[in-house]
């Protein structure tokens, strides 16, 4: 299961996402970037509300 | 045009007059496979994991297919590589399943075609396709948008023979295909691709997306199958033109690769921390990138401060824009100096890895 962690910087955030192979990536919060969208996505998906 | 014009023929290549090669003809990246950065041999055990540059594995099952880059120029006589695939069981595709074998491309690299409008220019697909099982093969044509596709089919009538194939697509005058910094077309081949998920060839449906036509042989179940490809293009008109790589040169070819991924050996200037002893390393990028990349270490990095030399094996902070990424890493060995400036050095067995796929 992919984990993601947000992680503080000296000037900001970046995402730190854990494959399921413990594959470490960072994510910048850059609207453009595939991996920052499947992060909100997830954000998104895992706020929504169950019925 | 009010429908596609499919053909299939088995070529030969005989000599005469060679065509020009004009950069930025062909909207594939890498249609030659000559650039696999992240490896040569892929079993793909997640959906989207992507191959050779450019190419990307979609799939619903882990490990049913294998995807290589071979070099081998005796096989597709013209071409020094091609993307191999074997299938590795005898998988059942069941209605919402897929596999298959996807380069998406950006709207940069698209607009001219101006799909979408009713001014939509046809396009040509062709490339050379070669299986150890016959029939007639399908993929599609889809927005990035998903919400217009475009199914086709082609033929391989001969087993193990390389096979040219030529698909000429009206172009598209709806659809989603304008995604800003992002994708437009989605080349889609089919490996195995369920009901759901495919339709008809040979017209464009609006509202959804397909990863394949109706009937389509299923490579991924036949134990052992093999599909290999190469010379992919995609061009704007209504005819086949002999291939060209998109940038025109394999250096090229590199950077246009590289602006979606990129790896290296760093050999950089950095400084550490005296709180932390955290170092800070900064790269510029040789290629401006589609968009600000992610980043992975693979491997280790060896770190040099004029008095010690010592090791970093993971990344615990990161920055980066489209030309430029920095990173924090803690020494795994080795106790630095202090405020010390630094060097990665080259002999090293760590690569940074960067990404900005679509």
């Amino acid at each position: 299961m992919i984990k993601y962690e947000v992680i503080e910087t000296t000037t900001g955030s970046c995402i730190k996402r854990t494959d399921e192979d413990n594959t470490i990536w960072f994510i910048p919060a850059d609207p453009a970037n595939s991996d920052y969208q499947a992060y909100l996505a997830t954000l998104a998906a895992n706020s929504a509300p169950t019925a | 045009m009010s429908r596609a014009q499919l053909t299939s023929t088995v070529e030969q290549n005989t000599g005469g007059a060679v065509a020009p090669a004009p950069a930025g003809k062909n909207r594939i990246i890498n249609g030659a496979m000559e650039i696999s950065q992240r490896g040569t041999s892929f079993t793909p055990t997640t959906d989207s994991t992507y191959t050779l540059d450019r190419w990307i594995a979609r799939l619903t099952a882990a490990s049913k297919y294998s995807v290589q880059q071979v070099s081998n120029s005796s096989t597709f006589v013209g071409f020094q590589n091609y993307l191999a695939v074997t299938s590795l069981a005898a998988t059942t595709v069941n209605s919402t399943d897929f596999y298959t074998i996807n380069q998406y491309i950006e709207w940069q690299g698209w607009s001219d075609a101006a799909w979408g409008t009713s001014s939509a220019k046809p396009v040509t697909l062709s490339f050379w396709v070669q299986s150890s099982l016959t029939g007639t093969f399908g993929g599609s044509i889809w927005s990035y948008g998903s919400d217009a596709n475009y199914p086709f089919t082609y033929s391989i009538p001969v087993a193990n023979t390389p096979t040219k194939i030529s698909i000429t697509i009206p172009g598209a005058t709806a659809g989603t295909w304008n995604i800003t910094n992002g994708g437009s077309v989605v080349v889609n081949f089919g490996l195995g691709v369920g009901s759901s998920f495919t339709g008809p060839a040979g017209a464009w449906v609006y509202g959804s997306y397909t990863r394949g036509a109706n009937g389509a042989v299923n490579v991924v179940s036949t134990n052992g199958a093999t599909w290999y490809i190469t010379g992919v293009q995609l061009e704007l008109g209504s005819s086949s033109t002999p291939f060209a790589r998109a940038a025109g040169t394999f250096q090229g070819e590199l950077a246009l690769c590289q602006r979606y991924y990129q790896e290296f050996e760093p050999t950089a200037r950095g400084i550490f921390s005296t709180t932390s002893q955290s170092n800070r390393d900064g790269y510029g990028l040789p290629v401006t990138m589609r968009a600000a990349p992610s980043a992975t270490l693979n491997g280790t990095l060896t770190w040099y401060d004029g008095t010690t030399v010592g090791t970093m094996t993971s990344i615990s902070a990161y920055y980066s824009n489209t030309t430029y990424v920095e990173f924090d890493a803690v020494p795994a060995t080795g106790t630095p100096v202090a405020f010390r400036p630094c060097l990665i050095l080259l002999a090293n067995t760590g690569k940074i890895r960067l990404s900005s796929e679509l």
